[in-house]
């Protein structure tokens, strides 16, 4: 029998130490699947490092991949820290994107345009979530599940928009919409997709949720409402509002992060499954691994870059169907989630 | 009419086989006071077992019976990290999802596509679904160990005190909830459509979660909620090439529902038939 006993002093270097063992052993079950697969993991593992951190070109699909996780990883760290479980990301990324394509399509190109772009995508996002929040503070109803299912929803609406009321004129056979005018595109980094005025956007709001989170009355708030529901209640503090503003926030971060994907790279809306590549959940594992300081998301973010930039090299070089990131992801979390107990937590084995 | 009716009702029974199947599996677990969101993926991974022993072995027997023992070791894994570790129960479970799609997905490529020569009769499975309901409402409301059953669940405990291994009525819920849901896996790959492509169980993990909130954790009241949302997919592809609504609010439609049902549950206050202790972990001595 294993039993685990309170560590009377949590230290910091066991718990350093008991991540980095469990993000082996992540690997090392990862690798397992590979070689169930058929491929063996050294020529993997090789690959993916070679492809993503030993080239240029593989560097900046690293980052391209890092900007959305960005943006939706600060939110999510916010929300978890308050206590408020969104799936839902996926699904505000894409409510995001169509909010910064109606201005790019249906508004006269200008200077204006990009900002207006991701204010109307941060709005679209925020509201997406907002559902959510509310039945999460008014009713009670798990947030996780409302925050999925409409997930659901916001991929079939994109399909509707693109494949109805919103195709382009001058597609023929295709389901996205026309071109956005150059004036509502953003700049790249050379020959790269990597649009950087998203990653300076995200790198800016990690920092500021991180000031709001550790210096503000209302971060004080939003950490008391995350940390013990029924003590924000005795303090008076306004759980409902909390919870609402922290859905509209990492909802609106996600928007943003669709914004960026539109604008940025395929210049159109497009098929929700081309549009988002799993951004909205491998942001939790974000997320998870920044443990509540918006800032860390800084850190983690390019992690996880290097994990999805990895996958879709994967799927070229090895014949992998898409599915490889989600193992990646699960068998992590697994680990994590383990060695958050382990770190907080003596085992003991016998009764 | 009378032969469009029964028809529908009978295709609505079928599409509601894997959710019965997964959603009293999940009532099982949730019964005894844990929650597992990883149905979806362990469906899948039943889906791939039984498919993959189907296509090697060409015994639908032994299918069936090794998607239950994939659904139950995979929901071991999550109680192993859940009851014993103490780590959160919802990210687990949301792991346990990607982790059962994501390894279904890889290894079930090279079956992708393929179409299993003699499929399975629908029919065993509804009646099996149907006979584990009234079977599983018998138990819990009829015999001790049921009321052992949801005593863990209300009040862990109490249930310590009268001498009651919570921890091992829990892994024993979580892996029956996890067999179950292999099952209804197995349904889909082996009977329903009978081949494997990535991706097949096509949420319906997700609305069998719900589902159990839905039916308030009543069994007969599963059988009823199961065969609205098998006729909510009849109409879906029935209605989906005649009427004038794009097809995508049809897609929609059962996930909007969820929202729906569970903002009426909130409503109506139906949750407070939910086990006490749902979602919270027990420790001896600990409060």
């Amino acid at each position: 029998m294993i039993r685990l006993e309170q560590e009377p002093r949590p230290r910091r270097v066991k718990a350093l130490g008991v991540y980095l063992g469990m993000g082996v052993l992540a690997f090392a079950l990862t690798g397992g699947v590979f070689a169930a697969y058929g491929v063996s993991p050294w020529e993997v593992y090789r690959a993916l490092l070679e492809g993503t951190l030993g080239e240029r070109q593989g560097l900046a699909e690293v980052l391209r991949r890092t900007l959305p996780l960005l943006l939706i990883g600060s939110g999510l760290t916010l929300a978890f820290r308050v206590g408020f479980f969104n799936i839902g990301a996926e699904g505000q990324l894409l409510m995001g994107a169509v909010g910064g394509a109606a201005v790019a399509l249906f508004l006269p190109p200008g200077a204006p345009s990009l900002p207006l772009m991701f204010l109307a995508g941060a709005v679209a996002g925020g509201l997406w979530a907002l559902p959510a929040a509310w039945l999460r503070s008014r009713v009670d109803v798990n947030e996780i599940l409302t925050t999925l299912m409409l997930n659901a929803v916001a991929s079939a609406f994109v399909l509707y928009l693109v494949s109805g009321p919103w195709r382009g004129e001058q597609v023929q056979g295709y389901t996205y919409t026309d071109a956005f005018p150059d004036a509502a595109s953003l700049p790249v980094l050379g020959d790269t997709l990597v649009h950087w005025p998203t990653g300076v956007l995200g790198a800016v709001l990690a920092v500021a949720l991180q000031v709001l989170l550790t210096r503000t009355s209302l971060g004080y708030a939003l950490r008391v409402v995350g940390a013990s529901p029924r003590a924000a209640r005795y303090a008076g503090l306004p759980t409902g509002r909390v919870v609402l503003l922290t859905g509209l926030l990492s909802g609106g971060a996600a928007g943003l992060a669709g914004v960026g994907e539109v604008a940025g790279i395929h210049h159109r809306l497009l098929d929700p499954t081309q549009l988002s590549l799993g951004y909205g959940f491998t942001a939790i594992i974000v997320a998870w691994l920044a443990r509540g300081h918006p800032a860390l998301v800084l850190l983690t973010a390019p992690l996880m870059g290097v994990i999805l930039a990895g996958g879709d090299l994967l799927k070229i070089s090895f014949n992998m169907p898409f599915r490889v990131i989600d193992v990646f992801s699960g068998v992590l979390l697994f680990c994590l989630i383990s060695g958050e107990a382990l770190a907080r937590y003596r085992v003991r084995w016998g009764r | 009419m009378i032969d469009e009716m029964l028809q529908a009702l009978l295709r609505a029974l079928s599409f509601g086989t894997p959710l019965l199947l997964a959603c009293l599996g999940a009532l099982v677990n949730e019964r005894a006071g844990v929650v597992n969101l990883g149905v979806e993926g362990m469906m899948a991974l039943g889906a791939l077992t039984a498919f993959g022993v189907a296509t090697e072995t060409e015994s639908l027997g032994l299918a069936v019976a090794l998607s239950l023992v994939a659904g139950a070791l995979a929901a071991l894994l999550h109680g192993f990290v859940t009851l014993t570790l103490r780590a959160n129960a919802y990210v687990s479970g949301l792991a346990l999802t990607m982790l059962g799609l994501g390894v279904s997905g890889l290894l079930g490529n090279r079956y992708e596509g393929a179409i299993l020569m003699e499929p399975a009769p629908e029919l065993p499975f509804t009646v099996a679904a149907g006979v584990l309901a009234v079977g599983l409402w018998a138990f819990l409301y009829a015999t001790r160990p049921g009321l052992v059953l949801r005593s863990v669940g209300e009040n862990p405990a109490a249930a310590d005190v009268l001498g009651v291994s919570v921890a091992g009525v829990r892994y024993l819920a979580v892996a029956v909830g996890g067999a179950l849901a292999g099952l209804a896996g197995a349904f889909l790959s082996l009977a329903y459509r009978p081949a494997w492509t990535d991706g097949m169980t096509a949420g319906l993990g997700w609305i069998a979660v719900a589902l159990v909130i839905f039916v308030g954790w009543s069994p007969p009241r599963a059988v009823l909620g199961s065969v609205f949302f098998g006729l909510l997919y009849y109409l879906q592809f029935r209605l989906q090439d005649q009427s004038r609504v794009p097809t995508e609010l049809f897609a929609a439609m059962p996930y909007l529902l969820v929202v729906g049902v569970l903002a009426l549950a909130g409503l109506r206050r139906t949750q407070g038939s939910a086990p006490a202790s749902l979602g919270k972990p027990y420790h001896r001595g600990e409060r």
